[in-house]
């Protein structure tokens, strides 16, 4: 399990975990899992068009996944966020299929693209991903407070002269930053998860917001090396474990929840009832 | 006509039934669509699909019937969407974001499983992307069945729905069941976007889904009418995509076509984009005219 071909795959995952864990959640906080849905597959179908062109995968992955971030924080200003949204991944997908309709690609490299390949990481693919994880980081930490506070109380940050829309076309761009640098590594589908899973299940635990973002990162660190030990005993795919051990945290999270309103202490009580409050922002 | 339509377009049957599959995926994804969107659920409409996909190779894998796969997915998928779902539209993004995540990792094991066992190739990219030309003429009368259900039963609840998705409270003050109108509205989804995806593939039955939807409630603020911009687009892009993507057979010299996904998308994402300009005019001249044109029939609460 420790073998030299899978220290790079538990490397790798811990910095995705990470990342996934931080950026994951203000993804909860600010409501934005369709977004976060909605760029990796962007982000495919630019892996897919670079494979057809020959250049550098993380070259299409970057453009692709940024043009995605922006299209949708422009568009999202004059419709609904949603349905814009949903278009501009439509889309991507659709050029994809374009794309892969052209290119000899054969199965399993798409297969791998949606669902990543953790287990087949070279150490030349490790330091892009370190590189853009360390980004991604220090991009959140520095913008932490006016992130928190236009994602709880946009009325109050607009008020202290912080500018909403703003903030969300640098989120958006964090997202696509993280997108490029994880997509290639754990693929498209699997990044999402582990950004809604374990932050939404720390959300249920704390409510306060370090607290809860670093429990995010410890809850998707569990979930990715579960999934590995899992994935290297009985073969199957790691996508299937984050899967399961995502959701699975979230309803530990909810139950947790649902515990303490019920037989906790008052002043427990009343600050079970916080987290609603506080971290979704009534 | 023959430098439109290339040789044999109309002699061809996968597009015979393309064209009426096509159509009445399109025009039912439309309607459904138009009320997805003015509720907030563009999400959920689109996690469905992929949900119903992840059934679809489920089924594939235990031999069942690849619609009762696509289907009961849907459904289990929206019920534990509602379950988990709180009421409030963010609470709501995130239990959807949790049963796709779930969904996706069950896709996973089931495409790997599929491959493992059957090796077959392009599994997961028929399943994903779908291939309308290359439908089962028998699954013809099955999709029109339960699309006839599927309006049934958006006509039924026409009127709750709609005073529940513009005003919950309203609704609610009026002895509306809100909660329960709400389910109905989640499974009649299910059901028309499993049907849609199995029928022409997961990509399209977001496409069709949200985009005529969005569009038309772009253009016009009335309910009625945009229920038939709705399909009217939904059904010309598709037939428009049908013929191209029939067309670009004969546009590369390797003979190699673009997919009909890829003409379809394009085609209702371009009438999007072109139903945003005259609002766009319009509030540059006057703001306050232009303000309703941002949230037509009521904001989805």
């Amino acid at each position: 399990m420790f073998s030299s071909f899978m220290i790079n795959a538990w490397l790798i995952g811990s910095i995705v975990a990470i990342v996934a864990g931080v950026v994951g959640f203000f993804v909860v906080m600010r409501g934005s899992a369709f977004a976060a849905h909605a760029i990796p597959n962007g982000a495919f179908a630019g892996a897919a068009g670079a494979n057809l062109l020959g250049i550098n995968p993380l070259v299409g992955l970057g453009v692709f996944s940024l043009a995605a971030a922006l299209g949708i924080a422009k568009l999202s200003r004059r419709g609904r966020a949603d349905a814009v949204t949903a278009l501009a991944l439509v889309m991507m997908l659709a050029l994809g299929a374009a794309f892969l309709s052209q290119s000899t690609e054969y199965e399993p490299a798409i297969f791998s693209l949606l669902f990543g390949e953790i287990l087949g990481v070279s150490t030349g693919q490790l330091w892009p991903v370190i590189a853009l994880g360390v980004v991604c980081v220090v991009a959140v930490s520095v913008l932490y407070r006016p992130l928190l506070l236009t994602s709880i109380a946009p009325e109050v940050a607009a008020a202290k002269g912080l500018r909403p829309e703003r903030l969300d076309v640098i989120f958006l761009v964090i997202l696509a930053c993280a997108t490029t640098m994880t997509v290639p590594v754990v693929g498209a589908l699997l990044i999402f998860t582990l950004m809604i899973g374990p932050p939404a299940a720390a959300r249920c635990f704390s409510d306060r917001a370090l607290v809860a973002m670093s429990l995010s990162v410890i809850i998707a660190l569990l979930t990715i090396w579960g999934a590995l030990a899992c994935s290297y005993t009985t073969n199957w795919p790691v996508g299937f474990y984050v899967g399961s051990y995502s959701a699975a945290s979230f309803v530990i999270g909810r139950l947790f929840l649902a515990w303490r309103r019920t037989h906790g202490s008052r002043r427990s009580r009343a600050s079970a009832g916080a987290p609603e409050r506080v971290l979704i922002g009534a | 006509m023959n430098y439109l339509f290339e040789p044999g377009f109309f002699s061809s049957s996968p597009v015979h039934i393309a064209v009426v599959v096509g159509a009445v995926s399109a025009l039912v994804s439309g309607i459904v669509g138009v009320f997805t969107v003015m509720r907030g659920q563009s999400f959920a409409g689109h996690a469905l699909t992929d949900v119903a996909t992840t059934g679809g190779s489920g089924a594939f894998f235990f031999n069942f019937s690849p619609l009762v796969g696509f289907l009961g997915a849907g459904v289990l998928g929206a019920s534990a969407m509602d379950l988990v779902g709180v009421e409030r539209l963010r609470g709501r993004d995130i239990a959807t974001g949790i049963v796709l995540g779930f969904a996706t990792g069950l896709a996973a094991l089931f495409l790997y499983l599929d491959a493992t066992k059957n090796a077959t190739t392009g599994v997961s990219q028929q399943i994903l992307f779908g291939s309308i030309f290359t439908l089962d003429p028998t699954t013809i009368p099955l999709v029109v069945v339960m699309s006839v259900i599927t309006l049934g039963v958006l006509t039924l609840i026409y009127r709750p729905l709609l005073l529940s998705s513009i005003s919950p409270d309203l609704a609610a003050a009026r002895g509306i069941r809100v909660r329960v109108v709400g389910v109905l509205f989640m499974l009649t989804l299910a059901v028309a976007v499993g049907l849609s995806s199995i029928a022409i593939g997961s990509v399209l039955s977001t496409a069709l889904l949200i985009g005529p939807a969005a569009t038309a409630l772009r253009v016009t603020r009335n309910l009625r009418a945009a229920l038939v911009v709705a399909s009217v687009l939904g059904v010309v892009a598709t037939w428009l995509g049908i013929v191209l993507a029939y067309d670009s057979f004969y546009w590369f010299p390797s003979s190699q076509g673009l997919p009909v996904s890829f003409f379809i998308v394009a085609l209702i994402f371009l009438g999007y984009l072109l139903s945003g300009l005259p609002a766009l005019r319009r509030r540059t001249s006057s703001p306050v005219a232009a303000e309703p044109t941002r949230e037509p029939v009521g904001a989805a609460a």
